[in-house]
């Protein structure tokens, strides 16, 4: 199976760690995997604050590094969803196409095409999920509690495979961690404060981890947890399952 | 006076941290009473969508149905009136209480009244407007504006009314009692309901078929002055039409459940034809709706049925409160709205979100209010209602992000000033530092490891 691995921007840049769990996890799966050397961003970060018309450089950039995989995966569902929902140009219509179908977030990977229901992984911790709403509500990783419909979790699904590991939700199920791409700086009182809130809940239940699988909403929590010297940690999907005993 | 953007005054509000926590948790009490409420029917999703199909064939049939309704009502012996803006709906309202030399006015559950600012254009003719639902009561004695189109005044705690009925109503001064407190404004009311010399109420669904219209109520003040007036004036915007009577029953059932989590509103007041002696006018309203209706993106925005379940779920309308959308609809569904009312004022209400997607999820109607709010940001920053710093900003973004070279250049120096001279972006200029740490940069990016491990 062929894989391309799309590594976000910012994941590249100050969050390596995140990648190299990827990218182990995915080849411990058995995925022959890609890694195309001169990707840089999917244009979220322009498009999300109107600016959707300076997008085609990335645009084409994306498509020459991605069109000719089975598969892509990326850990973080906001990208994907940008790509799914917004990628346009640099292509043809086919392979554009073929692009937006063939993007996954990596535990729906996982879960629908890797089909997988054991791993071999151990994080004995308390680990408070959090859900990143891109992935939630954009590509349906998760029911929603706004929904009248019956519960699921691919990531939840996921780290109860994973041994010793307690896993601890939040009374707000799916709130928002008020990250919000360029929201963090131009709403940054409402950014914080949200932040904040979100963290309190995951105190309150004596987390020693926050997981999510998105790392901005992650960089978002950990700022704060820094700044406020809390000891809670965040920490990507992909490196608790890629945990070894 | 200068209108504050969102950000700004929604940075004052949470100044308040306590009293913020205290407008979330309310709200957020309501959007959990929502979802009990919503979670005993298993039939939810489906009577959704209906609605919204109901009012997408509405929409698109908008000049038969109200052609229909204007003839069915006039058969029934109500006159009906056409505006095509907010001056028009102001003048028509005037002409009515000028010719009738109407001195008292009782008003209940309108929010196209305050949209098109009527109580001021007739306090400025010398004509007395009384707000008769308790919240929007509170908010006319404190001379400010509804901070939610349902909970008029869920931006005060009872401490804040106990001092504005002090104020007002000669109430005793320090006594936060609930009950008191509605009880003394009722006093007051009862007797503004029995002077009054025309009621004008709102309409929330207006029926083609029969030229009948239906105003949800609580407090049953729309019925009270109706009632003891002799002239009724009923104000509705265009989309408040429905085809049939027999689609009521899925509007109905969705409304309150999703307003406040009631399985219907305590009234449901269905107005057919004057009473003998009465007079009873219907006022059309247009202000800015066939415009958005002619947008394609966004024509659907016209389904709403004014519940504010998008307002009680949006994390962003809890912690910032509704005066910080400088608009009669705040909320999710405001940011799409007021837009298309003037652009250059409210270019900064569809930013006011993070696109989290909580406000479609609970919309009645199937309005996919954040994708609007992705395009709004698109037509705003097309039209130039852009900061210049910003847009340079980005400029550089989208030049740095489409060459592979020079990212990884700017990724490599990047860091390498974190590291170094942290103090460059660990300083005041920095909003995300305000409260934030910056996170560690480190010395080899993700492909820098992967040249050498893979």
């Amino acid at each position: 199976m062929n894989v391309g691995l799309f590594i976000p921007c910012y994941i590249d840049q100050f969050y390596p760690d995140v990648a190299i769990a990827t990218y182990q996890l995915l080849k411990k799966l058995g995925c022959e995997v890609s890694y195309p050397m001169d990707q840089t961003c999917c244009g979220q970060p322009m498009a999300n604050s109107g600016f959707s018309n300076l997008t085609k450089g990335c645009d084409v950039n994306f498509v020459k590094n991605f069109k000719d995989f089975d598969y892509i995966v990326a850990p973080s569902g906001s990208c994907v969803l940008h790509i799914k929902e917004h990628l346009k140009e640099g292509g043809s219509p086919a392979e554009i196409e073929k692009i937006r179908h063939n993007v996954y977030e990596l535990s729906e990977f996982l879960i629908d095409i890797l089909k997988i229901s054991e791993l071999q992984a151990s994080f004995p911790h308390k680990v408070g999920m959090h859900v990143s709403c891109h992935g939630q509500r954009g590509l349906h990783l998760s029911s929603m509690t706004e929904l009248v419909a019956p519960e699921f979790s691919k990531s939840e699904q996921l780290l109860r495979m994973v041994d010793g590991l307690e896993l601890l939700k939040p009374v707000r199920a799916d709130e928002c961690c008020g990250f919000g791409g360029t929201f963090c700086v131009f709403e940054e009182a409402v950014s914080v404060k949200m932040g904040k809130d979100r963290i309190e809940e995951h105190l309150v239940n004596d987390v020693e981890f926050i997981c999510g699988g998105d790392t901005s909403c992650l960089m978002h929590m950990e700022g704060i947890l820094n700044r406020q010297g809390l000891g809670v940690k965040t920490i990507h999907l992909a490196e608790i399952l890629n945990s070894a005993l | 006076m200068s209108v504050k953007q969102h950000a700004e005054a929604a940075q004052e509000f949470i100044k308040d941290e306590a009293r913020t926590d205290w407008h979330d948790e309310t709200l957020w009490f309501v959007r959990h009473k929502r979802d009990k409420a919503v979670n005993t029917l298993p039939e939810w999703e489906i009577l959704r969508d209906w609605a919204s199909r109901i009012k997408n064939h509405t929409l698109s049939n908008l000049d038969y149905y109200l052609r229909s309704f204007e003839e069915k009502a006039a058969s029934n012996g109500i006159i009906v009136h056409w505006a095509s803006d907010a001056e028009d709906h102001n003048r028509i309202i005037h002409k009515i209480i000028a010719d009738n030399k109407i001195e008292k006015i009782v008003k209940s559950k309108s929010m196209l009244t305050e949209e098109c600012h009527l109580n001021e254009y007739l306090q400025n003719k010398g004509i007395q407007i009384l707000d008769t639902d308790l919240g929007e009561y509170i908010v006319q004695l404190r001379k400010e504006s509804p901070s939610h189109i349902v909970l008029p005044a869920i931006h005060l705690k009872r401490q804040d009314v106990s001092e504005t009925f002090h104020e007002h109503l000669n109430t005793e001064k320090g006594n936060y009692d609930p009950q008191y407190l509605a009880g003394s404004a009722r006093h007051h009311l009862r007797e503004r309901f029995i002077e009054s010399d025309l009621a004008i109420t709102g309409v929330n669904f207006a029926i083609a078929e029969s030229g009948s219209f239906v105003v949800c109520t609580n407090e049953g003040n729309a019925d009270m002055g109706v009632h003891s007036a002799g002239i009724h004036i009923a104000c509705m915007g265009i989309e408040k039409l429905i085809p049939k009577t027999e689609h009521l029953g899925v509007f109905l059932r969705l409304l309150a459940r999703s307003a406040t989590g009631q399985p219907i509103t305590t009234y449901s007041s269905h107005f057919n034809k004057p009473r003998p002696g009465q007079q009873m006018h219907v006022v059309i309203v247009d202000n800015g709706r066939s415009r958005q209706l002619g947008r394609a993106d966004f024509r659907n925005s016209l389904k709403c049925i004014r519940c504010a379940a998008c307002f009680n779920t949006c994390p962003v309308y809890r912690r910032s409160g509704g005066h910080s959308y400088h608009s009669t609809v705040a909320g999710p569904i405001g940011s799409i709205l007021n837009p298309n009312l003037d652009m250059k004022a409210n270019s900064d209400l569809p930013f006011a979100s993070t696109l989290c997607g909580s406000c479609s999820n609970v919309c009645p109607v199937k309005i996919d209010i954040h994708e609007q709010l992705w395009k709004w940001r698109q037509v705003i920053v097309a039209n130039g209602y852009v900061d210049k710093g910003k847009k340079a900003g980005m400029q550089g973004m989208a030049w740095v992000l489409s060459n592979p070279q020079v990212y990884r250049m700017a990724g490599k120096m990047g860091r390498w000033i974190m590291r170094t001279f942290p103090f460059m972006l660990n300083n005041r200029l920095n909003v995300w530092y305000k409260q934030r740490e910056m996170p560690r940069a480190p010395e080899k990016s993700f492909r820098d490891w992967f040249k050498e491990n893979k």
